[in-house]
């Protein structure tokens, strides 16, 4: 472990004894002379789900084309499966699968025969281990499409064609799996399901997902672990339950006495509680601690950056700020 | 089967798909039937026209030529439309998320875009044999010359479409950098009337370009060797043909996949946003 403002303690997920999916240490991105990256470092165990949350600008597109392949870097080490994405081959590509923005391509084409087609590519990457590509029919089953399965592309609606989308990043059987805003203007119906589908499919096939968003709500659904990154940083890393937790000290406390109301806010919770009945005994009525959701953390997070202020009651958290 | 082998039988198989495709729909053949219907109505007017010293029509010369420039105009464009809306339209960056997928693509874009000229050729050239009897006065070695000027001529046209619309960072630049340097080769390489009007000085110019090569090759596939004197050297050049038209696919040939190779690397799911945001821009 280096050293430096980057430095960060490397992810430690079930079965961490293998070499992590993904690993990048100190990873920089420098346009010109604005720096989206700010050297980051970060692993992803195998099998783990981890999302990259962060207000728009935050640099997590960048990581994620990075880590496709599909962008150079400015300087840092990257190794995804094993191989440095920016010389890897196409063995390599075929390990890795990408749900895409959704756009317009491939319009013309009906459901079955662009997933067929696609997964003729994998073909060549058979072997005993895992039998590429998917069946495309099964595919459509899964992602709920059967029925449009001889549409064309250009008349599914927009969650059906993010469920395609999925069902085209997913076709050759990934070890790796990128998504990189995949609800963006979804109706919450199409949300939850194109949600529970990520689930299903991490869970079953153990594949690794790194999952780009600026929707907190996504993140904490799908995600074992998230990391909050802000313009080109990390800002906070955990577990949904451990970044709220480690930030229970910003707990706001509310009561009332002799009719009037009082809110609050404490690193301190229980002891500011103990104080106040030590000193108002049975006069506090209407006591109410509420810890922060992982929403005011987060924002509370990405604020303090924004206003130019450092945290200080993020305890634990392996801060990456200067 | 190893994966480029493998890529490139699956590039065909998309070529074909996608021309298949474009061959469905209620405006799929209306761009090839209206261009046949309004130059073969223009000729039509023309075919009691004849050329001095023969006893040809003006249209039966002029339809080999337009047959030419159709090769040399439609492949051009449409290479370049291809590569420039699909690079827009993510296309090519769903390819590219594929093992091999970028070479399938342009094998793909390689099958489809000779075909839908082959195809716009034929909207034309069949009427026009029923219409304009003296065509296809050169014979049986007459349609075996016009298989290899029309092979030549795709070669030495598309590479170059799919270099500008790489270039291109709009897909509308195409269209309209097409109709100008198009309308003007045309206008000076003696398509719709023997270059042998034109003054002397644009005659070089005019042999640079595949335009004139293309309408003098698919003269001497479909006219009688009598209409050889109309042209300028008073012979149809085949040898000449075949070089320059050869010459414009070799640089072609070499240059695009470098092109192509650059423009692919470039693009991500940042970049085709972007784009997409462009194009929302030009729309609204």
């Amino acid at each position: 472990m280096t050293s430096g403002k980057g430095s960060l303690v490397l992810a430690r997920s079930p079965g961490s004894d293998d070499a992590p999916a993904i690993s990048v240490q100190d990873l920089r991105m420098r346009y010109g002379d604005r720096d989206v990256l700010d050297g980051i470092t970060f692993a992803v165990g195998s099998g783990e789900v981890l999302a990259l949350l962060g207000p728009n600008g935050a640099g997590k597109s960048t990581t994620i084309e990075i880590l496709e392949g599909f962008r150079q870097r400015s300087a840092g080490e990257v190794s995804v499966l094993g191989v440095d994405p920016a010389g890897a081959g196409e063995s390599w590509r075929s390990d890795i699968g990408i749900v895409l923005q959704s756009w317009r391509d491939h319009g013309r084409w009906r459901v079955r025969d662009l997933l067929r087609h696609l997964g003729r590519f994998y073909v060549p990457f058979d072997d005993r281990e895992r039998t590429r590509p998917r069946d495309a029919d099964e595919l459509i089953e899964l992602v709920g499409l059967t029925e449009h399965r001889d549409a064309r592309i250009s008349t599914l609606s927009g969650g059906e064609r993010r469920r395609l989308d999925l069902a085209i990043g997913i076709i050759g059987r990934p070890r790796i799996l990128f998504l990189d805003e995949p609800t963006a203007g979804l109706d919450p119906v199409a949300r939850r399901g194109f949600h529970d589908l990520v689930h299903d499919l991490a869970d079953l096939e153990e594949t690794t997902v790194l999952l780009a968003t600026h929707d907190l709500d996504e993140a904490e659904k799908i995600a074992d672990r998230i990391l909050i990154l802000d313009r080109g940083a990390i800002r906070a890393e955990g577990s949904p339950d451990q970044l709220v937790r480690q930030v229970a000290g910003r707990a706001e406390v509310r009561w009332s006495r002799a009719g009037e109301r009082f809110v609050h806010p404490s690193s301190d919770a229980t002891g500011f509680v103990r104080d106040l009945f030590r000193q108002y005994g049975e006069g506090i009525a209407d006591l109410e601690v509420r810890r922060s959701s992982l929403e005011e953390t987060y924002m509370a997070i990405v604020a303090a950056r924004e206003s130019g202020l450092t945290l200080t009651t993020i305890g634990d958290f392996e801060e990456a700020t200067p | 089967m190893n994966p480029t082998m493998s890529a490139t039988r699956i590039g065909i198989d998309r070529g074909w798909t996608e021309f298949r495709q474009s061959l469905t729909g209620p405006d799929a053949y209306s761009f090839h039937v209206l261009l046949a219907v309004v130059i073969l109505i223009v000729l039509w007017f023309q075919r009691h026209h004849s050329l001095p010293g023969t006893s040809l029509s003006l249209a039966t010369v002029a339809l080999p030529g337009v047959i030419g420039m159709l090769v040399a105009f439609n492949t051009t464009l449409s290479a370049a439309l291809v590569v420039a809306t699909e690079r827009e339209d993510g296309t090519l960056l769903r390819m590219k998320a594929a093992p091999h997928g970028a070479t399938a693509y342009v094998i793909g874009a390689s099958v489809r875009v000779p075909l839908a000229t082959v195809l716009g050729i034929l909207f034309i050239l069949i009427p026009g044999l029923i219409l304009f009897p003296h065509l296809s006065g050169a014979g049986l070695g007459g349609w075996a010359t016009l298989v290899w000027v029309l092979v030549l001529g795709l070669l030495a046209t598309m590479p170059f479409g799919m270099i500008v619309g790489a270039l291109a960072k709009d897909p509308r630049t195409p269209t309209q950098a097409a109709g100008l340097v198009g309308a003007v080769l045309i206008a000076i390489s003696g398509i719709f009337y023997p270059i042998s009007g034109m003054p002397g000085w644009l005659h070089p110019v005019a042999e640079v370009f595949p335009y004139y090569w293309l309408g003098l090759g698919m003269r001497s596939a479909l006219l009688p060797g009598s209409a050889a004197h109309l042209e300028l050297t008073g012979s149809w050049q085949h040898p000449a043909t075949a070089g320059v038209l050869g010459a414009w696919a070799v640089v072609g040939l070499l240059l695009a996949p470098t092109v192509l190779r650059r423009m692919t690397r470039r693009e991500s799911g940042s970049s085709v946003e972007a784009s997409r945001q462009r194009a929302a821009q030009r729309v609204g």
